[in-house]
C-alpha cells in the first residue's frame, strides 16, 4: 500500500438525496465510489490523486434493472454479474454480457458496476463498445434535477466526460429496438490471455441486413484512441452495401480514418490497427454467415 | 522392490495448514515494537550520486536512516564476486539500486517518506542490452564487461567445415522472466551488538544469507542466525536475493535497535529483484548428407545485468547444456555473461539451460530441414546413447533411450495423425493447427565439482516423543522437500510416515545441507538423509537398545530409552562424491552432472490469424527421471514447470524503458491463468539411479526446459514461420506473417 | 468515550460487521483495505496479499455470500455486511470437502495462492454443484497460482464434488 491512508477520505452518505447534496455542496471537492476495482488499484499504487470521496455502493436507488416494452434500464451498480445473470440481457444484449463476462474474473464481476466503468473512463473499458452500439443513453442526477443524454459523444477527451462536477450516473437506458432480431451482432475482446487481461483491441458492431444488403451498421472501438471511438463514418459506407471485396476494402479505408491506435506497454498501434481490420473484415463476413 | 513409502503418493506433510490458512508466512508474523523498513532506489540506470535531500515536510527524527556509511562490516553482498553494493555509496549501476533505507512504525508514513527522499544522481551513459554490451563500446564492469567466459571443447571443431555436405547457421534470442513467486520478498531481522543478527524471512538457502551476513556484519558465525518461514515460491528468486533484503533489514535492526520488517510489494519485487537471464545464441552446424552430426560450434551469451550475483554459474549450466542429447565428435562452445545497467538477472529454475536448449531445439529443426529429414528422424540419427559422449566429453553410463520417450510421447500425443490432420486442413482454416516437440536434458545436482566443494551436511535426531527429525537446511518452497525427506526416512527405517519430523530450516539448528536449488534436494540431499537416518539406527542398535528387527513402536521406545540414558542421540551424514565422477574445472571437461534426467515434450497449439494469437492446446511430458519418489508431487513439478514455460514462450514480456521494467503490474506482465493452460499429461518413464534414494534424480528444473521449443517448433509446423525469440507475443507473429507474404 | 475521540481525529472510523459468524467491530482509516483490516486488527492472516490490484485472488473472501478481492474493498464499505475468510471455512478439525480435496490431489504447492483458491473453488461449487471442466476453468481464473500449472487443483475440485456430490 503506497498511498498515505490518513489523508483520504471516504463518505457514506445515507441516501441519494444526501450524496446529490454533498456533491452540490463544493462541486468537484467530492467525487463519488462505486465498486473501488478501479479506484483501489490508483490508491495501492500511490497513484490516487484525489482524495475526498463518497461512497455509494450502498445506495439501493441506483441498483436493479428493469423492463419496459421499449427499454432495459440499468441502476449505475449494476454489477458485471448480476449484468450477466439477466436473462432479458443475454438474449438482447449478449455483446454487453460477453463484456462484462471478459471483464477481470469473477471477484472483480462481482464489485465492478456498469456507472463505474463508464465513469472511470477508460479507453481500455471493455462494455463502452458494446453500450455505443446499443444506443445507450446516460441518466445524470444532480440535486438540480434529472437528465438524459446520448452516451455516443460522452467521453470527450482521455478521461474527460460531458457531465457537471455536481452529477452522478445514475441508470443507463438501452433501446430494445437496436437490438432486435434483425440484428447481427459481433463482440470480440483481444487481449493478452484468455481470462482477466486489459483489452488491447476491443470491438463490437451490429448490423441489420435486408435483400443481402445492409441496411445500417453502427460500429465501436476500444483502445485504439484516446477515448471509445464511434466509427460512424466506417458505419454509414456500409449503408446500402453488399459483403464483398470492395464494400470490405472502402470499411477497412474508412476505419484507419477513425482510429488512433498508439504504442503502450501492452502493444502496439500497427498491431491494434491491423487486426482492427481484420475484425472488421471478419465481422461483416460474419453477417454472410 | 516392495516399498511402502517410495513411489507412493504421500500427501504434503504441512497440506492441512496450507489448506486451512494456518500456515505461517513472514509477513503473517509481527513482534513487538517492531518497525517496517523501505528501501529508497536509484531512479536512473548508471550514474554518481551527488546529493541525497530530505523534504523537509516529512519527520524525519522519527525515522530510521541507514545509508552505505552506516554498514558495520563490508558493503557487499557475499555470493560470488564480491561487486555488489548493499546500498550505493557514490555510484549507481542500475536503476532500482537501493541506495537509502527507511524505517518507523507507521508504515503509511514511511511511504510518505520513501517518496520525500531526492536522490541527485549524475547521470553517465548506460548499456541496455547484451549485444552493446558484447560490443564493448562503454565498459561498464571490470575490463571488458564479462563477469565471466567458458570455453568448452571436443574433438576439433575447425576440421569439419570442409568435408560437411551441410553447414547451417542460425541465431536464436530469449527474452527476462520474472518469477513471479505469489508471496513477494519479505524478512524480520533483530539485531544489537550483544545478542548478534537473526533474520526470518521467505528464502530458499537459509545459509546463503547466514554466508552474506557474517561479512556484512563483521561478525562471527555463532552470531548470525537466519531461519526459514513457509515460503510462498521461489523457482530460483530467492535464491540470492534474499541476502539483499535481509541485510537491509538487520541494518536497520542494528541502528535502531528495534525488530524490523521489509516486505516488498508487488511493484517493487517485479521493478528491483532478479529475472532470468536474456540470452542470444548462435549456432553453426556441420552434418553429412545423411544427417549426421559431424560438428557444432556455439556461441552462447547471456545478459547478468549490474552485478555479478550468480551469473557465472547460470552460465556454466546454459553453457554445458548447450549440445543437448547428441552425440557430436566435434563441439565448440564459447559462452560469455556480460554486464548492462539493468538490475541483476539471476537464478531462475532451469538456469541457463532453457535459454540454450531453446536454441538448439529450434536450431535443429533447421538443421533437419536442410538435410531434407523430419525432425524426429534427424534426432534419431543423432540421439546419444549409453558410452557416448556429452559436449564436456562426459560418457553417458546409463541405459538412455531417448528414441523410446520420443515414440511414447508421440503415441500420447497422437502426433502423427495430427501432423497429418493439421497440414491437410490449414489450406482453408483461419486457424492454424500445429504439433512441434523438443528433446532435451537436464543434470541434476551442483555441476562438476560443485558437490565436492559444498560439502553438504544432514543430520537425523530422535525426539523425546520417539520420532526421527530430520536436520537440513534444505527449505520447503512448495515442491515437496517436507514429504519427500519423511518418505525416504521412513522408507529406510521401516518407521511410519507420521514418525518423520523434518525440522525448520534454521541455521542455529540444522547443518548445511547446501542451497535448495539446482535440482538438488531430493538426489543428493535426499540421498543424505536416508544415510543419516541409517546411522541413527546404527547408534541404536549399537547400543543394544534396538534389536535387528523392530516394529515402529520398538523403534520409538528404543530411541526414547536412548535419550533418557545419552541425553541426545544426532547423527549426521555428509556428502562423498561417487568414485566414478571425474571433472576438470580448467578445460571444463568431464563428468559435468552425476545424474541427467531425459525428456521429450511435445505442444500442440494454434495460430489465429485475424488476432495472431497463439495458444497451446495440449501438452505432453515425457521423461525419465529415475525412481520417482512421490507421483503427485513429481506430477505436480512437471505441470508447475511447462505451465511457466507455457507463459515464457507466449505471455510472459517484460517491457523495459531505461533500464527500467515498465510493467511491474501482474496486470500488465501477464502470466497464465486457469483460462490458459491446456490439459497437460505427464508420463514418467523409471529407471533407479544407483546413487539416488530408492532410485530418484532431481526434476525440479527439466520441465522448464521443453515448453518454449517444441511450441514455436509447433508454430512452425502450422504456420511454416521459423521464429527464433521469446516471448512470441501477438505483434511479433503478425510482423513474421507480414514478412512470409510480403 | 476518550477512545473514540482520538479515533476521529486520527480520521478512524469503527465499522460493525460479522466475520466468519461473529459479530466485529473493525476500527481503521475508510479507506484502509479490507485485507489489511482482517490481518492486522482480527490477525486472521490467512487471507494472503499477493498483488495488491485485485488480479491475483490470494486475498479472496466472500461479503455478502459473494466472492471479493479484499484489497479491493474499503473498510467503509463493509458496514453490516457478512464477511467470511478462509479461516470460517472448516468447521473446527473438520476440514470443507474442497480442502481435503487440495490435500490429497496435490492442488497446494506452496499453499500462498491456496487459501484464495480454496475460496474461489467453494465458492464456484455453492453455485454450480456440477462444474464440467470449462466451469472450473472460468470459475477459478481470478486466481493465479504459479506452482501448480492448475491441473491438479481441477483435480481436487473434481474431487471434491464427487465426494460431496451425495450431500448436494
Amino acid at each position: 500500500m503506497r498511498a498515505y491512508l490518513p489523508a483520504y477520505e471516504l463518505q457514506r452518505p445515507a441516501s441519494l438525496d444526501e450524496a446529490l447534496r454533498l456533491l452540490a455542496s463544493a462541486p468537484g471537492e467530492w467525487r463519488p465510489f462505486a465498486g473501488g476495482t478501479d479506484l483501489m488499484v490508483l490508491l495501492e499504487a500511490g497513484k490516487l490523486e484525489h482524495r475526498k470521496f463518497f461512497s455509494i455502493w450502498h445506495l439501493d436507488e441506483l441498483r436493479g434493472i428493469e423492463e419496459t416494452i421499449e427499454h432495459i434500464t440499468l441502476g449505475a451498480l449494476t454489477t458485471y454479474t448480476e449484468l450477466q445473470s439477466n436473462e432479458t440481457m443475454r438474449r438482447e444484449f449478449p455483446m454487453l454480457c460477453v463484456a462484462a463476462s471478459e471483464t477481470g474474473a469473477i471477484a472483480i464481476q462481482n464489485r465492478g458496476t456498469l456507472g463505474g466503468n463508464i465513469a472511470n473512463a477508460s479507453p481500455a473499458a471493455d462494455s463502452p463498445p458494446a453500450l455505443i452500439v446499443y444506443g445507450a443513453e446516460l441518466e445524470l442526477v444532480s440535486a438540480r434535477g434529472a437528465r438524459w443524454i446520448a452516451y455516443e459523444g460522452f467521453h470527450t477527451a482521455y478521461k474527460q466526460m460531458r457531465m457537471e462536477p455536481d452529477e452522478l450516473i445514475s441508470r443507463i437506458r438501452l433501446p430494445r429496438a437496436s437490438a432486435g432480431d434483425n440484428w447481427k451482432q459481433y463482440y470480440r475482446k483481444v487481449g493478452t490471455r484468455k481470462a482477466q487481461a486489459i483489452s488491447k483491441i476491443c470491438f463490437a458492431g451490429a448490423a441489420r441486413l435486408g435483400d443481402g444488403q445492409i441496411e445500417e451498421a453502427r460500429i465501436s472501438m476500444g483502445s485504439v484512441a484516446p477515448t471509445v471511438v464511434s466509427c460512424t463514418k466506417t458505419a454509414s459506407i456500409l449503408r446500402g452495401r453488399r459483403v464483398n471485396k470492395e464494400t470490405i476494402g472502402a470499411a477497412q479505408g474508412e476505419m484507419k480514418k477513425e482510429i488512433v491506435p498508439i504504442d503502450d506497454l501492452r502493444s502496439t498501434a500497427d498491431y491494434r490497427l491491423q487486426v482492427s481490420l481484420n475484425l472488421l473484415e471478419d465481422f461483416l463476413l460474419s453477417l454472410e454467415r | 522392490m516392495q516399498t511402502r513409502f517410495i513411489g507412493k503418493p504421500m500427501p504434503r506433510k504441512e497440506g492441512r495448514e496450507k489448506v486451512t490458512g494456518r500456515a505461517r508466512y513472514i509477513d503473517d508474523i509481527t513482534m513487538p515494537g517492531m518497525l517496517f523498513g523501505a528501501t529508497v532506489r536509484s531512479p536512473v540506470p548508471r550514474g554518481r550520486i551527488k546529493e541525497i535531500r530530505f523534504d523537509p515536510q516529512i519527520p524525519w527524527d522519527e525515522f530510521t536512516i541507514v545509508t552505505a556509511q552506516d554498514v558495520p562490516g563490508s558493503n557487499y553482498v557475499a555470493l560470488i564476486v564480491n561487486d555488489q553494493p548493499y546500498l550505493a555509496d557514490r555510484l549507481v549501476n542500475h536503476a532500482e539500486e537501493p541506495v537509502l533505507l527507511l524505517a518507523h512504525t507507521d508504515k503509511y508514513l514511511l511511504e510518505e517518506a520513501r517518496r520525500a527522499v531526492r536522490l541527485e544522481i549524475e547521470p553517465l551513459p548506460p548499456v541496455f542490452t547484451l549485444d552493446e554490451s558484447d560490443e564493448k563500446k562503454e565498459i561498464i564492469w571490470g575490463e571488458d564487461n564479462v563477469f565471466k567466459s567458458f570455453l568448452v571443447e571436443k574433438g576439433n571443431v575447425d576440421d569439419v567445415w570442409a568435408g560437411a555436405d551441410f553447414i547451417v547457421e542460425g541465431e536464436y534470442r530469449t527474452g527476462a522472466q520474472e518469477q513471479l513467486y505469489i508471496e513477494t520478498n519479505g524478512v524480520i531481522a533483530v539485531a544489537n551488538p550483544e545478542e548478534g543478527v537473526t533474520v526470518w524471512g521467505s528464502m530458499q538457502c537459509p545459509y546463503y544469507v547466514h554466508k552474506a551476513l557474517i561479512k556484512l556484519f563483521n561478525l562471527p558465525e555463532d552470531k548470525i542466525r537466519v531461519v526459514q518461514t513457509e515460503t510462498g515460491g521461489g523457482f530460483g528468486g530467492k535464491e540470492e536475493y534474499p541476502s539483499m533484503i535481509a541485510g537491509h533489514a538487520a541494518l536497520l535492526a542494528w541502528k535502531s535497535g528495534k525488530p524490523v520488517k521489509i516486505i516488498y510489494d508487488r511493484a517493487e519485487d517485479m521493478a528491483a529483484t532478479t529475472k532470468r537471464h536474456p540470452s542470444r545464441t548462435r549456432h553453426r552446424t556441420a552434418v553429412t548428407r545423411d544427417g549426421r552430426l559431424l560438428g557444432m560450434e556455439i556461441d552462447f551469451v547471456v545478459d547478468g545485468g549490474a552485478y555479478a550475483t550468480l551469473s557465472a554459474v547460470v552460465l556454466s549450466r546454459g553453457t554445458i547444456h548447450a549440445a543437448g542429447p547428441y552425440n557430436c565428435p566435434n563441439v565448440r562452445i564459447r559462452s560469455r555473461a556480460v554486464a548492462t545497467n539493468v538490475p541483476p538477472h539471476g537464478a531462475f529454475r532451469g538456469f541457463g539451460a532453457p535459454q540454450s536448449i531453446f536454441a538448439l531445439e529450434r536450431h535443429m529443426n533447421k538443421v533437419a530441414r536442410a538435410v531434407g529429414l523430419s525432425p524426429e528422424e534427424f534426432r534419431r540419427r543423432n540421439f546419444i546413447r549409453e558410452g557416448e559422449t556429452t559436449a564436456t566429453s562426459q560418457v553417458i553410463r546409463e541405459a538412455v533411450d531417448m528414441q523410446r520417450l520420443v515414440e511414447r510421447a508421440f503415441e500420447l500425443s497422437d502426433y502423427r495423425d495430427k501432423q497429418e490432420r493439421f497440414a491437410r486442413e490449414n489450406e482453408s482454416a483461419r486457424v492454424k493447427r500445429g504439433v512441434g516437440f523438443a528433446s532435451f536434458m537436464h543434470g541434476a545436482g551442483f555441476t562438476g565439482s560443485g558437490e565436492k566443494y559444498l560439502q553438504s551436511i544432514v543430520g537425523a535426531e530422535a525426539t523425546p516423543e520417539g520420532r526421527v527429525r530430520i536436520l537440513a537446511a534444505n527449505t520447503e518452497i512448495g515442491q515437496g522437500t517436507n514429504t519427500i525427506f519423511a518418505q525416504i526416512a521412513a522408507e529406510a527405517l521401516g518407521l511410519d510416515f507420521e514418525q518423520i519430523e523434518v525440522a525448520q530450516p534454521d541455521t542455529a539448528n540444522v547443518p548445511n545441507s547446501g542451497p535448495t536449488v539446482a535440482s538438488r534436494t531430493t538426489m543428493i540431499v535426499g540421498k543424505l538423509v536416508e544415510s543419516a537416518a541409517l546411522s541413527l539406527r546404527q547408534t541404536l542398535q549399537n547400543s543394544k537398545l534396538l534389536a535387528d528387527s523392530y516394529s515402529p513402536e520398538d523403534f520409538s521406545r528404543a530411541c526414547r530409552d536412548y535419550l533418557a540414558k545419552y541425553g541426545q542421540l544426532k547423527s549426521f551424514s555428509q556428502y562423498k562424491q561417487p568414485a566414478e565422477i571425474d571433472w576438470d574445472d580448467e578445460k571444463y571437461r568431464g563428468d559435468a552432472y552425476g545424474a541427467f534426467a531425459w525428456a521429450v515434450y511435445v505442444a500442440e497449439v494454434s495460430v489465429d490469424t485475424l488476432t495472431f494469437e497463439a495458444r497451446v492446446e495440449d501438452f505432453v511430458a515425457v521423461q525419465e527421471v529415475g525412481r520417482v519418489i512421490n507421483p503427485t508431487m513429481a506430477a505436480g513439478q512437471i505441470e508447475g514447470g511447462v505451465a511457466q514455460g507455457i507463459g515464457y514462450t507466449l505471455f510472459e514480456n517484460v517491457v523495459w524503458r531505461g533500464g527500467r521494467m515498465i510493467n511491474n503490474q501482474m496486470t500488465n506482465y501477464i502470466i497464465p491463468t486457469t483460462a490458459d493452460i491446456p490439459p497437460i499429461r505427464v508420463h514418467f518413464e523409471e529407471m533407479p539411479y544407483e546413487h539416488g534414494p530408492g532410485g530418484a534424480k532431481g526434476i525440479g528444473e527439466l520441465p522448464m526446459d521443453g515448453a518454449a521449443p517444441a511450441i514455436l517448433n509447433a508454430i512452425e509446423n502450422a504456420t511454416g514461420l521459423e521464429l527464433n525469440q521469446i516471448p512470441l507475443m501477438p505483434e511479433q507473429l503478425m510482423e513474421a506473417f507480414r514478412g512470409e507474404h510480403a | 468515550m476518550p477512545e473514540a475521540t482520538e479515533k476521529e481525529r486520527s480520521g478512524k472510523v469503527v465499522v460493525r460487521c460479522t466475520v466468519n459468524g461473529r459479530d466485529a467491530e473493525l476500527s481503521g482509516f475508510p479507506m484502509a483495505r479490507l485485507l489489511d483490516v482482517l490481518r492486522e486488527e482480527l490477525k486472521l492472516t490467512g487471507t494472503k496479499e499477493g498483488c495488491g490490484e485485485g488480479e491475483c485472488g490470494a486475498c479472496s473472501v466472500f461479503i455478502n455470500g459473494k466472492i471479493v478481492n479484499s484489497c479491493l474493498v474499503p473498510l467503509m464499505q463493509v458496514e453490516g455486511a457478512r464477511v467470511v475468510t478462509i479461516e470460517g471455512i472448516a468447521s473446527d478439525e473438520q476440514l470443507n470437502a474442497i480442502q481435503e480435496a487440495f490435500i490429497e490431489t496435490g492442488g497446494a504447492q506452496c499453499g500462498i495462492c491456496t487459501p484464495g483458491m480454496v475460496m474461489a473453488a467453494v465458492n464456484l461449487l455453492d453455485r454450480n454443484s456440477e462444474p464440467t471442466e470449462s466451469d472450473i476453468r472460468a470459475g477459478l481464473a481470478g486466481n493465479l497460482c504459479r506452482c501448480t500449472g492448475y491441473m491438479k487443483i481441477f483435480e481436487a475440485v473434481v474431487r471434491a464434488c464427487q465426494h460431496s456430490g451425495v450431500k448436494r
